[in-house]
């Protein structure tokens, strides 16, 4: 398979995100698949930031150890990644780096002079100077920074030219004939896709590394008809938005961990006064502030069992962009055709992954429209009808009294203690969380791949799938990956596990929550590999891992 | 027909209680908003948690029964979400000023345009008698069975340092007022903050210490802001001092609704822009 791995390093501050994107997209309009990780400590300026993109003949979403091309802005770079580039192409900044042998250099400082460019665009000349060692033709060059350069597209092609010419050539890149995918980050695909499945608010505090969601619906509210709102903080936001629901506005909210400690008062009161909300929880390693921008599976169980008491709630928890896009706008529906908490649960690898993304790749997943009043009989917001859904109607709506309860509550929303009256309540809120397990099966909640009749299988959950599929694929074994976690999808699990003998969880944390959580639904892991650094799994970490356990 | 605007739920405030003029008050306002032939299906009431959230439970109109402290994050979603609804929001001191003091500076800054009515009895009533951010220093409450060590707040001049638009303070036992005071709110563009001396019957009966003390404002200049917090501080929740009713500030100032468009959109329109943006993507 054609595969290719670049590392683009530098300071905060030198614009390395970017760079690793125009990097993504020169090989996105070469024709291939490509994924982009970025990994950047907390500090405005600075410190030590990089971008791996990967590109392949195949859809990849998880990277390797070993570069083959290494471009570094700063010391550092080299310091860190040299090791990776054995065999590999390099390019330095003369400037600021020591070069090893083996390493081209351009000088930032005297293209930048030559051509009166501000210090931001020794990117492009990085840049230019990388495509001409990997014998990119200068078109594709020009052509990507044309559509994908924010400003100043001129000047950062004439820096690239000139470093462009000052490098020989030395591993070509083959072509491929694909005509280049849209490239999206996790948090774009989630905020699409909640688009798409109706969300006209986003109401957030800002947390890495749900943060950029907030920022991306923002810069685009009016275009794609949602309004934003960043109160003053997390409990707020969650109230607010049960405030835009109850009136009839299809809300959603984004946090990390930290924000979603404070939100879950407010998580219990939308699962007693039944509105329907989508929350966004993007996790980063903790506990408590943690590694604010590295990555971690460490929420699983919180999410499941946060808010005091008991009403039902959704779960899903996507791999890669095309999941997000579908699952976001599929977890919309859900909470408003049951009228409950809905959570598309994220990472950091996730949130701020790039990915190829294919709108027609993607089934969708379709939900009835929530039930209306029919105005026949008196408005009661909590009518016990067969399935637990009460109809909706929304504040103004004539002749509706609309009567939105934290309290144990009649069914006309009016505060009552009688004990049958509670305890009848109570099961009609659950019976909706038994309804939406029925209707879950309908679809398909857990994803398998690999090789069907395996007898060994991996067990992973969310950002976790593209490092399993790549290991499995290289093993011959099994991918077992449920996506919808709550309800749990029990069955589909254990139809998927069919014919495994050796079931390995792999996860991002140190206590193997998937893997308890299906157990107490009856699948036993066998072995567990888990990692709690904060980083994603390398494909050849995992591979040895795997070996190891599968041995 | 005319919708009854008490609902048949069992009442159970003590006997006596201030919350008794409240709801009162906004029964009234409401039959006079039907009789103008203005729709009740536009009015939600939003409430926190206390004695005087019953108030969700008695009135016959659209509510939201929030929880502790909570009630201006739901009252401003609701506001924004539909611009044209009269949101009103009922909370207790403990509501207000303890636990939900951040949104209510927040909702003074904003500028949200719905109106705030705070049951100020400066106890904890339904916990059994705490002292709240108003009780005066030393109240002795279940809590402080010595006597509380903090001052009181004074959230007149608190919401006229936050920006309030429309700062008054009414005494249930003046109920006339009481009601012009709540009715200028609301006609009020922006957030109108009515903090209302309350008796609590129980646990706080200030009746023989609000009656000879209390005045009603008369020639205060309501657009001067420097008037409006010299004047609140003439009585400051603790020592002795007389007690002005009435409108200490209001001005008129854009809004955060109205800063805050919504963008209405058929689904079919977004899922066209939705391929666009991907589309650039490419």
């Amino acid at each position: 398979m054609k595969d290719v791995s670049v590392i683009v390093g530098g300071k905060a501050g030198d614009g390395i995100n970017n760079a690793g994107l125009i990097v993504a997209h020169l090989f996105n309009h070469l024709g291939y698949f490509v994924y982009m990780d970025i990994d950047y400590p907390s500090l405005i300026r600075g410190g030590h930031n990089f971008a791996v993109v990967r590109a392949a003949e195949k859809p990849v979403t998880a990277l390797k150890k070993t570069l083959d091309y290494l471009i570094a802005l700063d010391q550092e770079t080299i310091r860190q990644h040299y090791d990776a580039c054995r065999n590999c192409v390099l390019i330095s900044n003369a400037d600021t780096v020591k070069p090893p042998q083996d390493s081209q250099v351009i000088s930032l400082k005297s293209i930048l002079a030559a051509e009166t460019a501000p210090a931001i665009t020794g990117n492009s000349a990085m840049i230019g100077a990388f495509t001409k060692a990997a014998g990119i033709p200068f078109e594709t060059v020009e052509e990507v920074f044309r559509k994908h350069m924010p400003k100043a597209v001129d000047q950062n092609i004439r820096v690239a030219r000139t470093a462009y010419d000052q490098i020989r050539l030395v591993r070509v890149v083959e072509q491929l004939a694909h005509p280049p995918r849209a490239v999206l980050s996790g948090n774009e695909a989630i905020g699409l896709g909640m688009a798409d499945g109706g969300v006209s608010a986003y109401i957030a505090y800002p947390m890495t590394p749900a943060s950029s969601l907030l920022h991306f619906l923002a810069e685009n509210a009016e275009r794609l008809g949602v309004t934003v709102v960043h109160p003053e903080n997390e409990i707020a936001v969650i109230l607010m938005a049960n405030g835009f629901s109850s009136a009839g506005i299809r809300t959603a909210i984004g946090t990390s961990g930290g924000g979603f400690c404070l939100m879950t008062e407010g998580l219990s009161l939308t699962g007693m006064a039944e509105l329907p909300l989508v929350l966004v929880i993007s996790q980063r390693t903790g506990p408590s502030t943690g590694l604010p921008t590295y990555t971690g599976q460490a929420d699983l169980r919180f999410v499941l069992h946060a808010g005091q008491g008991e009403f039902p709630r959704f779960v899903v928890a996507p791999s890669d962009a095309n999941e997000a896009y579908v699952w976001s706008a599929a977890a919309v529906r859900v909470a408003w055709k049951y009228q409950i908490p809905a959570f598309i649960l994220a990472d950091k690898t996730l949130s701020e992954g790039s990915y190829s993304f294919g709108l027609a790749d993607n089934e969708e997943i379709a939900m009835d429209e929530p039930a209306r009043w029919d105005r026949q009989t008196p408005y009661s917001r909590y009518r016990d009808t067969r399935d637990g859904i009460s109809p909706l109607a929304f504040y103004s709506e004539k002749d509706a009294v609309i009567k939105v309860n934290s309290y144990a509550h009649d069914e006309a929303g009016i505060t009552t203690e009688e004990a049958e009256l509670v305890a009848l309540m109570a099961r009609k809120r659950l019976h909706k969380g038994d309804l939406l397990a029925e209707e879950l099966d309908r679809y398909s909640v857990v994803n398998t791949r690999g090789t069907p009749d395996a007898s060994t299988a991996l067990l992973c959950w969310g950002s976790c799938r593209g490092p399993c599929e790549e290991v499995a694929s290289d093993l011959g074994l099994k991918v077992v990956q449920p996506l919808v976690l709550a309800p749990f999808p029990k069955k589909q699990i254990a139809t998927a596990c069919r014919g495994v003998d050796h079931l390995i969880a792999v996860e991002g944390n140190a206590t193997a929550q998937l893997s308890s959580l299906a157990a107490q639904h009856g699948i036993a892991a066998g072995s567990t590999i888990l990692k709690f650094d904060g980083r994603p799994f390398t494909v050849d970490e995992l591979l040895a891992k795997v070996k190891e356990a599968a041995a | 027909m005319a919708r009854a605007l008490i609902t048949d739920t069992q009442n159970t405030w003590c006997p006596g209680c201030g919350n008794f003029s409240l709801q009162h008050t906004l029964k009234n306002i409401l039959a006079v908003r039907a009789k103008e032939g203005l729709s009740l299906d536009n009015v939600v009431l939003v409430t926190g948690i206390g004695c005087h959230a019953k108030i969700a439970d008695y009135l016959n109109i659209n509510s939201f029964y929030a929880i502790h402290g909570r009630t201006l994050p739901v009252a401003t979603g609701i506001k924004l979400a539909n611009p044209d609804l009269t949101v009103i929001c009922c909370a207790g001191d403990g509501d207000a000023y303890a636990e939900g003091l951040d949104h209510l500076i927040f909702a003074a800054k904003r500028n949200i345009d719905l109106t705030m009515i705070v049951h100020n009895n400066r106890v904890y009533g339904l916990t059994v008698g705490q002292y709240t951010p108003t009780s005066p220093l030393g109240f002795k409450g279940k809590s402080t069975p010595t006597g509380s060590a903090e001052y009181p707040f004074n959230p007149i001049e608190l919401m006229l340092a936050s920006g309030a638009t429309y700062v008054a303070r009414g005494y249930t036992k003046k109920m006339d007022l009481l009601q012009q005071l709540i009715q200028r709110g609301i006609a009020h563009k922006g957030f109108a903050f009515i903090d209302v001396l309350q008796i609590c019957a129980t646990f706080f009966n200030m009746t023989d210490y609000y009656n000879p003390r209390v005045y009603e404002l008369s020639g205060h200049d309501a657009a001067d802001l420097e008037a409006a917090c010299k004047k609140s501080r003439e009585w400051d929740y603790n020592r002795d001092a007389p007690i002005a009713l009435g409108v200490f500030y209001e001005r008129s100032f854009p809004t955060f609704d109205a800063k805050n468009p919504r963008y209405p959109l058929s689904l079919d329109e977004r899922r066209q822009r939705i391929r666009e943006l991907i589309e650039a993507r490419r």
